[in-house]
């Protein structure tokens, strides 16, 4: 393979290279605010992921429009506000009101009990409730009418009560690899998957593109040094970084979240190594197809971030979307990654789980490697 | 006055210049809010089951046909042990195991009660409760219908029933796109501003520029607005194209309010979220620290918006955060008029916080711009 640039130099000079490499770390170091996003960004999603954001829907606001207001309508309406899903917003004497209630933006649900409610219970053995979610949100509006429902039915089946049910089928449930249902076990390796990748596409294509934005690239290049390892010498800093923050976002995800770490951490470092080299691939590739660092970034963050919460898996499942869009997931590197991370923190398997994927990593970043190669240029336009 | 249109000449003009940047601009966020909802979708669907059934009876086979028949399971396999089925389960394969004992139709026949085994994959826990809650529906029905069959017909109709409907106004055939597309060109107009804004003037700064910006006699005020309006401008139009064209003709929102109050509240917006742009330039002096310093807060404003999960259910400190980010505002605000039509009265608590932020972000930023160095 000749490398253009390459052909001329001298076998490499290590200590020319590692004087570089110096150079770029003080680069990195010098600058508080990015470091604030290297490590802050990290701390930050953990935090907010692992104590602020849940799919679970808690606290809504209902109303309540009582026609009966007898016995049998107060114990729903009490069961309701005390099963904890619910608050009770307030009660509306018309369901006429209902309307401006969704539309003033708190309410979620409304429950409306008919007149005679109880009487036609016990006399006719059969009432009618009527449930109105604010359908605009359609998963909390399931969500909150199957909750709805299931109160009403436990009541239904207290009234029955005394008279237990014969042919009982009772269903023994076990919650694997998670049984507190925590939302934690299945974003932090999202989380890394993201981070990684931020540090390292991000970081490197913008830190390449300064250069040639500032005309420091020109310096560079006709410097006696190897051009290709001038831009190898950017990613290396950021490879340690990544590893540096892997370690903080596992610290903090055992530490603060009790998320297990079932495998080998070994194998964890050692995939996440390759998909690093996978980020930085890309990083290169980018900085190497732009050259002002507004297009670097714009690239980077809605052509490869965006794609990465999407596609990988860790937000929305990718078995839901469309033919094309599960298509498309399959290029994207992190996906890859997340389901190693996945087996191998949570699921506590080895590499005979995982080599597939491993795999595909491996000859991604092979690819992109030789395609941002191919693409470097030694001569300014 | 002569010198804002001067400067908005020249703001326009190196917008305009670089045609490379004004397609990114335009057209990525055009191109994720077509797929974007697409891919956002929470309902849990396609749960891929694996059954172990030890019985072979024909009650085993009928819960099994009901679970397939119910639209919300695809059988994986039906493997003969428990461990050839786990094996799958590791591979992701599938998300359920249901293991139905030997003797399961002998044992609620004779003994008046059956047990059958249920393993959930709860990595994802919405999906492994939605998932199980769905499997233990479909077994109680099952449960029910054997009973009505064992049970002479008379003693049914004594229980007292509560027949329970549901109405989803709004949004009657649960379209989840519906939801998301307001929610993601919101997210996707704030990201395309407060980038471009924030890193304008670092761009200046870094090329040096704007040592001759400061030099003249232009006002520092003069220098803000001649940065915020081209922007303001764009992000009226990435919104426009978003919601007329993008919203109406392939997702067929039609905006169930007023078109006016939208704008209106964008207008203030904008305003709000440039001046946190303008905010952060002032503060860096390189392009990759303005990148870094927005990266991270629009990262927090993002995931902390509702966008993707109800603020309702947040904890009181987050709940906190979340009012103090416009971004939670505007997506709530669209979500309102958009699919609701609410009007004015039910937004203005979230129009006068936005504009308390606009008005405060901009004096932050002209008060912390200085024009010596």
């Amino acid at each position: 393979m000749s490398w253009p640039g390459v052909q001329n130099v001298k076998p490499i000079d290590m200590k020319q290279f590692l004087a570089f490499v110096r150079k770029e770390f003080y680069h990195v170091f010098r600058d508080k605010k990015t470091l604030l996003l290297l490590f802050g960004l990290p701390v930050a999603q953990i935090v907010l992921f692992g104590f602020a954001l849940t799919n679970e829907i808690k606290n809504s606001e209902v109303v309540i429009c009582d026609y009966a207001n007898d016995e049998a309508s107060r114990r729903i309406t009490g069961q309701i506000e005390a099963s904890g899903n619910f608050s009770i917003r307030k009660h509306l004497r018309s369901h006429r009101d209902i309307e401006a209630a969704f539309q003033e933006g708190h309410t979620k649900l409304a429950i409306i009990f008919p007149a005679r409610f109880n009487h036609d219970l016990l006399h006719l053995n059969k009432a009618q409730v009527q449930i109105i979610a604010d359908a605009s949100d359609p998963n909390t509006a399931t969500t909150l009418t199957n909750f709805a429902t299931s109160i009403i039915m436990d009541y239904q089946n207290e009234l029955l009560e005394g008279r237990p049910l014969p042919f009982r089928i009772h269903t023994d449930l076990r919650m694997i690899y998670n049984p507190g249902l925590k939302g934690a076990t299945n974003f932090v390796p999202g989380v890394i998957a993201l981070v990684l990748l931020l540090v390292c596409v991000l970081m490197t294509s913008v830190s390449v593109v300064r250069e040639k934005e500032l005309g420091t690239m020109e310096i560079l290049l006709v410097s006696p040094f190897s051009p290709v390892l001038v831009v190898l010498a950017k990613a290396i800093p950021y490879f340690f970084l990544s590893l540096l923050n892997l370690t903080v976002i596992l610290l903090l995800s055992v530490t603060l979240l009790d998320m297990p770490i079932q495998g080998s951490l070994l194998l964890l470092y050692a995939v996440s190594a390759l998909f690093i080299l996978t980020a930085l691939s890309l990083g290169l590739l980018i900085s190497n197809s732009t050259d002002s660092q507004q297009s670097a970034m714009l690239m980077s963050l809605m052509g490869m971030l965006l794609p990465t919460l999407m596609f990988s898996g860790f937000m929305f499942p990718i078995e839901n979307m469309p033919l094309p869009l599960r298509i498309i997931s399959n290029i994207v590197p992190s996906k890859y990654y997340y389901i190693i991370v996945k087996s191998i923190m949570i699921k506590g398997l080895g590499f005979s789980a995982i080599w597939k994927e491993t795999l595909v990593l491996a000859g991604m970043t092979a690819v992109l490697l030789a395609i941002s190669i191919k693409k470097f240029k030694i001569r300014l336009a | 006055m002569r010198t804002l249109v001067f400067l908005l000449q020249k703001e326009f003009r190196q917008i305009f210049r670089n045609k490379g940047i004004l397609r990114l601009i335009i057209a990525l966020p055009i191109i994720q809010l077509i797929v974007m909802p697409l891919a956002a979708d929470y309902e849990v669907k396609n749960v891929n089951i694996s059954v172990v059934d030890h019985d072979h009876s024909s009650y085993s086979r009928r819960l099994t046909d009901k679970i397939m028949a119910s639209g919300y399971f695809k059988l994986n396999d039906y493997s003969p042990s428990f461990e050839e089925a786990f094996a799958e389960f590791q591979k992701d394969r599938s998300d359920l195991i249901l293991e139905i004992p030997r003797h399961f139709e002998k044992d609620l026949v004779s003994q008046s009660s059956g047990s059958l085994f249920l393993a959930v994959n709860a990595i994802n826990g919405t999906k492994a409760s939605v998932g199980s809650a769905y499997l233990s529906r479909i077994i109680a029905n099952f449960n029910s219908e054997i009973r009505l069959e064992r049970i002479t017909p008379a003693r049914a109709s004594e229980t007292p029933v509560v027949d329970v409907t549901s109405l989803n106004w709004y949004n009657p055939f649960l379209n989840y796109p519906f939801f998301m597309v307001p929610g993601i060109l919101v997210v996707l107009v704030t990201m395309v501003g407060s980038y471009m804004c924030a890193l304008n003037i670092v761009k200046e700064k870094e090329v040096g520029t704007i040592e001759q910006i400061n030099v003249t006699p232009v006002r520092k005020y003069h220098f803000i607005l001649g940065k915020l309006i081209p922007f303001w401008v764009i992000g009226l139009f990435v919104f426009s194209v978003g919601l007329l064209g993008v919203g109406r003709l392939i997702y067929g929102i039609v905006p169930a309010g007023s078109l006016w109050l939208i704008y209106a509240f964008l207008a203030v917006y904008l305003i709000a979220l440039l001046g946190i742009g303008l905010l952060i330039s002032t503060y860096s002096a390189t392009q990759q620290q303005a990148m870094s310093l927005a990266f991270f807060c629009m990262m927090i404003f993002i995931l902390i918006s509702g966008l993707f999960t109800p603020v309702d259910s947040m904890p009181a400190w987050a709940r906190v955060v979340a009012n103090c980010n416009p971004v939670t505002h505007f997506i709530q605000v669209m979500r309102m008029v958009v699919l609701k039509g609410s009007g004015f009265s039910d937004i203005k608590d979230q129009f006068m916080i936005v504009s308390a932020m606009a008005v405060f972000f901009n004096a932050w930023a002209i008060f912390n711009y200085k024009k010596t160095t």
